[in-house]
């Protein structure tokens, strides 16, 4: 049945693909929500009969398709995994999918690829389920890479622009920069365990445990310490880094909103972006081994997260201001990881693919209301023209911005908590890094308070003058007074009202203990998470830490007035951004942001001064027109002239005279013989 | 039947040579010359099917359990030299044997429109292909150096006689053969070293291997170690410039450019596995030392090939030049995994040697196909044609990303048998070579989507690409099977691994165990 939950999407895909063009929009559009809502009947089917039931600690449901490559003792199967964290993944997956699809039918009517958008969609479903689904390092490669593709297919979607193909290819080749890195952590943990595989496997006739089994009983590595489980935890970390848009390789994620909005909310915001978060929480068994690895992970995290923030601060296209929230938000989850707290990070991810993909179809709404405006300098009190669209986001960005009882709130609280508490990062810095998290919050709040009131209050603002060239509109300059905005249509603001929905209910999985609630979710995932094992003190060394880790863990949680007052300062924190971001920007809402940040502190041009350039200069003007053209070929030429001399010096012998030939012969003779007289 | 399997297939191709000939005896003065001229088409199209056909009886037939040459016919060839015509099979030779006459076929369809000495181009085509799988079936040395030459000589006329621009085709002509001939000169000494010093009164291939083991397992060298450096030397000279490896690639930029697109798929697609195949026929199993010795500097100049076939692709302006130093590129990673010695890299290079042929073959198809339509191969002339020509797009996309090894495409399988086979050898610094072949799979994304985009999106500038034709039935007939192969051996690749499991880890263990004592 596993394979079913992957395999209804790939059916979609290639009806579309191929049939969709002759059949029209309606039959795409049947066939590709249809194969969405299978995956997700058979996901939720999967998940409530088959897992739930099953004693805690023991949930898992493997399923064998069959052997993909097997040489030697490595081996690598089609196989499904479905276990508390790849059942949670699923769930959202394929509903956030499903209402993404149905809004993407909407969005996209009337558009020439029609078909062919959705066959990418749905291959995109097929990949990510696989990523998830894959009970092996290489099957997640599949899916990994796999979305990737479609990511590229469909940020390139509007084939004639120019900057979308420029957008696709820069996501694809920055993903393989990360790729770069997973590959070789795959390497390195084949030749470590000889298994790439996530249950234990029977490998020529040999039982071998799973590598995350092995993994557990390998002893921590101190900060500091580069061993064999940092190596493997950081590679794979690099390749999280491209896939989850993390510092340095985040570039391609803004870049990437060239595509269609569904694109973003679906693949940019809700799903594949986090597919870094759980390869490290499917991998939690390895981080933890490490705490160099968690060190870096929570490290880049916070970075990420608050560098992120600061830039989204500045920009002026609505699906920008987006795209560096999400990369911020990632970030946050990347820091929950590196903390220990991977359930925490998990749940983000979940609460996080509601409200983010609501606020990018609202976003899409607004643009589709628009006209294809995309710069909120333009926009202006749309809250009368749209007000389903303008309500549902209203959702989203309270959510995002930790406003108490929504759902961002609960996660986000719950990672700064974990954050403050943590015990496997020195103590010094686990504090620097939630003032990191907390001031990104406040951030959070203003930036998104910023889109909102730009967006739907204030005055319109339809006409201001084109700043130089900083959006990409369709239409031409004369059009701007014609804009009549507009409310989207039925199918495009049902999924906005059923993700608001979700984005207000979705924390309650997860409300501590220290509220009166049970944290579901966390008691859910934590038997397939490891636990990080409390600071070594380098003098003492692994062994005993891990013994007692069990038993500090918890006891270290339940602090509960201290975490009272803790999530008292982030309540506090996001209502000052709110209060901040309005006062601020109605007052005058088209300040002047320092262009440090508007520029997203320049980092794209340091890359093509600092790498691109450099590389593609060498390769021309030494390695091609010098080496390979001057030397190497220019080597053999020189040879081939070589002989040619010789032999053009040597030419005047052969006069074709016998008697000069004789002469010759005579002579040599003669100093043949004067030679064998008096040697 | 069985028995004279591979000999049917290797004369089959001569027979189609000789029908047409035959054909134009009969005919050439009743019927226009377009008419007869289609008659040569569909003749060279039906008998290299029918090859094809007989090839696949092959693989059906073939029995993966045994690690031995199958189908062997061994008859007295030259009795005063000891020389046999001793043909077989193994699980090594098997997929290059399918694979040329795979081929052959693609070959003649997407040159279908040759108009230049028809009869003479189809028979030139024939001779190669005998030539090319002769090198593969011949289980004696004479015989394989017979084949050997014999492909070089109708790929020089390929190249010379149908390439592409006269100026410039006769000089890529004569850099080829000089290389390839001087190239093979070595390897005949090579060959005529090892017939002597192993006392042998034969040249059969494996009797000299199963004389030189058995004395190696009596502690006995028939070969001094300072001369079997230099045999080894002789050997895989022959070899590196044929796959080629850098440095000794030198040839390979103005030869693939210049050759008509039949001869850039058999040379990339085929000709190139020669070099590999000889390697793994000849330098392992007779000099398992020296081999093992040299293994970190071979797998150095595979890496630095892969890189730097790369980066040149990187900057390249020509489509076919372009698709060349890729080629470059790739078969680096066929040397590495070969001289990493273990199970997963050599089966991975053989697999890669298969996607290679196929991927790298409808590559130089998908370029010829436009280069066709336009008369150029500037990158820069092209542009928007996804919107144009939609079905050919869709080909070359499946086939640039099979070429970049995404998942689930044949590329990746290979790549990742390699890289993971690399890094586990114990070869020294392979670990190192690992991760700089793993590099490559980031550059060759570079390259791959640059000309993707450059060729296939943005708008339509030229007013030339506005009219294009879309596939045409031939061409599709020869694009998809291609396209489809490169699913079904992404998808499903136990089925050809599986075939050459047992022959592959023959040779590996052979080396290893021997190079050890």
């Amino acid at each position: 049945m596993l394979k079913w939950i992957t395999f209804a999407p790939l059916i979609g895909a290639l009806l579309c693909g191929f049939l969709g063009k002759k059949l029209g929009e309606k039959f795409v559009s049947l066939v590709a929500c249809g194969s969405v809502a299978v995956s997700m009947v058979l996901a939720f089917f999967a998940f409530f009969t088959k897992l739930l039931p099953l004693p805690e600690g023991q949930r898992v449901v493997t399923e064998h398709f069959f052997t993909w490559i097997e040489v030697g003792t490595f081996r690598a199967d089609f196989a499904y995994l479905l276990d508390p964290l790849s059942g949670t993944y699923i769930l959202f997956i394929t509903g956030v999918g499903l209402l993404i699809h149905i809004y993407a039918t909407g969005y996209m009517h009337g558009d020439e690829g029609f078909y062919r958008f959705f066959a990418y969609l749905n291959l995109f479903m097929f990949m990510m389920l696989t990523l998830v689904l894959g009970d092996n390092l290489l099957l997640l490669f599949v899916g990994w890479e796999g979305v990737g593709l479609c990511s590229y297919l469909l940020i390139g979607y509007y084939i004639e622009r120019q900057e979308a193909g420029d957008a696709a290819k820069k996501a694809f080749i920055v993903n393989r920069i990360g790729d770069f890195g997973y590959s070789i952590g795959v390497m390195v943990a084949f030749t470590t365990f000889t298994s790439v595989s996530f249950v234990d496997k029977t490998i020529g006739g040999k039982l071998i445990p799973s590598l995350l089994t092995q993994a557990a009983e390998k002893p921590v590595e101190a900060v500091g310490a580069f061993g064999i489980m940092t190596a493997i935890a950081l590679l794979l970390f690099v390749g999280a880094c491209g896939k989850s848009a993390q510092v340095p390789l985040f570039v391609w994620l803004p870049d990437a909103m060239a595509g269609p909005t569904p694109v973003s909310a679906l693949i940019h915001a809700a799903t594949m972006v986090t597919a870094g978060v759980y390869l490290t929480a499917r991998c939690s068994a390895i981080f933890t081994r490490s705490q160099t690895a968690l060190l870096i992970v929570a490290v880049v995290g916070a970075f990420t997260a608050m560098f992120a923030a600061t830039i989204g601060i500045a920009q002026n296209d609505i699906k920008k201001v987006l795209a560096y929230s999400t990369v911020s938000q990632l970030g946050y989850m990347f820091l929950a990881c590196g903390v220990g707290a991977f359930t925490a990070g998990i749940f983000h991810v979940m609460t996080h693919a509601f409200f983010k993909a609501l606020l990018f179809l609202g976003a899409g709404s607004v643009i589709h209301g628009m006209h294809e405006e995309q710069d909120i300098r333009r926009m202006g009190g749309l809250k009368k023209y749209m007000p389903w669209t303008f309500k549902t986001m209203m959702v989203g960005w309270l959510a995002i911005s930790g406003v108490p009882l929504l759902s961002g709130f609960f996660s986000k609280d719950e990672i700064l908590w974990q954050t403050w508490s943590s015990t496997a990062l020195p103590t010094g810095l686990t504090k620097t890094l939630w003032f990191l998290a907390l001031a990104t919050a406040l951030l959070t709040a203003v930036y998104m308070t910023r889109l909102m009131v730009l967006t739907f209050w204030g005055k319109e603002r339809f006409d201001v003058a084109k700043d130089e060239g900083h959006h990409k509109t369709e239409h031409h300059e004369g059009e701007h007074h014609a804009i009549h905005p507009h409310e989207s249509p039925k199918v495009m603001w049902i999924p906005l009202v059923v993700l608001a929905v979700l984005s207000i209910v979705g924390g309650y999985v997860g409300v501590s203990a220290a509220w009166g609630g049970s944290n579901a979710i966390e008691h859910f995932l934590s038997p397939v998470i490891a636990k990080a094992a409390p600071m070594i003190d380098t003098a003492h060394g692994a062994a005993a830490a891990t013994a007692s880790h069990a038993a500090e863990a918890a006891e270290a949680h339940h602090d509960v007035t201290t975490e009272r007052i803790f999530t008292g300062i982030s309540v506090v924190v996001a209502f000052l951004g709110i209060f901040l971001g309005w006062t601020m920007f109605t007052a005058q809402p088209l300040r002047k942001m320092p262009s440090l940040l508007e520029n997203k502190y320049y980092v794209d041009e340091i890359y093509d001064a600092a790498i691109v350039n450099p590389i593609l200069g060498t390769s021309r003007n030494f390695l091609w027109r010098i080496l390979d053209v001057k030397i190497i070929d220019g080597a053999i030429n020189g040879i081939a002239h070589l002989f040619g001399e010789t032999g053009s010096t040597m030419r005047f012998l052969q006069t074709g005279f016998a008697r000069s030939y004789a002469a010759i012969m005579l002579v040599g003779a003669i100093v043949l013989i004067l030679y064998f007289t008096f040697r | 039947m069985e028995l004279y399997l591979i000999t049917i297939l290797l004369f089959l191709p001569l027979l189609g040579a000789a029908s047409m000939w035959g054909h134009s005896l009969a005919f050439l003065h009743r019927v226009p010359l377009e008419r007869i001229r289609e008659h040569y088409r569909w003749i060279a199209l039906v008998i290299a099917g029918l090859e094809f056909l007989i090839s696949l009886i092959l693989l059906f037939k073939f029995d993966s359990s045994k690690s031995e040459p199958q189908f062997q016919l061994n008859i007295p060839w030259i009795e005063g030299l000891g020389a046999h015509f001793h043909l077989g099979v193994d699980g090594i030779s098997l997929w290059l044997v399918v694979l040329t006459t795979f081929l052959l076929p693609i070959a003649i369809l997407v040159t279908w429109r040759v108009n230049n000495n028809v009869r003479a181009y189809f028979t030139t085509l024939f001779l190669l292909e005998t030539g090319i799988i002769g090198v593969f079936v011949s289980l004696d040395m004479l015989l394989f150096y017979l084949f050997w030459e014999m492909s070089i000589i109708p790929m020089g006329f390929l190249i010379g006689v149908w390439g592409a621009e006269r100026e410039h085709r006769v000089h890529a002509t004569i850099k080829f053969l000089i290389f390839t001939v001087v190239g093979s000169l070595f390897m005949l000494v090579g060959i005529i070293g090892v017939f002597y010093y192993s006392g042998a009164t034969t040249f059969d291939l494996l009797e000299i291997t199963q004389t030189l083991q058995s004395n190696r397992a009596a502690g006995r060298e028939l070969i001094p170690a300072n001369l079997a450096v230099w045999f080894w030397l002789a050997f895989a000279l022959g070899f590196f410039v044929k796959i080629p490896i850098w440095p000794l690639h030198a040839w390979l930029p103005e030869t693939y450019v210049q050759a008509p697109t039949s001869g850039s798929i058999m040379m990339a697609g085929v000709m190139a596995k020669m070099g590999a195949y000889g390697l793994m026929r000849f330098n392992l199993p007779l000099f398992p030392d020296v081999s093992m010795k040299f293994a970190p500097w071979v797998m150095a100049l595979a890496v630095i090939g892969l890189i730097y076939g790369a980066l040149l692709a990187i900057v390249q302006t020509d489509l076919k030049r372009l698709v060349a130093y890729s080629s470059l590129s790739h078969l680096g990673y066929v040397i590495l995994g070969i001289f990493a010695f273990t199970s997963q890299s050599m089966q991975g290079a053989l697999f890669q040697m298969i996607n290679h042929g196929i991927s790298t073959g409808a590559l130089f198809v998908c370029v010829g196909l436009i280069t066709q339509r336009r008369q150029t191969r500037e990158i820069s002339e092209f542009g928007g044609m996804a919107t144009q020509m939609p079905g050919y797009s869709t080909a070359f996309m499946i086939i640039a990303f099979s070429s970049l090894g995404l998942p689930l495409l044949n590329g990746f399988i290979g790549e990742i048998l390699i890289l993971v086979g690399t890094f586990s050898s114990s070869v020294p610094y392979s670990k190192v070579f690992a991760v700089i072949g793993a590099a490559g799979v980031v550059l060759a994304s570079i390259y791959i989507l640059w000309k993707m985009q450059r060729v296939l999106f943005g708008a339509v500038t030229k007013e030339e690409n506005k009219e294009l034709e879309d596939l045409t039935r031939r061409e599709r007939v020869a694009l998809i099977p291609m396209v489809a192969l490169a699913i079904v051996l992404g998808v499903t690749p136990m089925v050809f691994l599986r075939a050459s499991d047992r022959t592959v880890n023959q040779v590996r263990t052979a080396v290893v165990q021997q190079s050890s004592k």
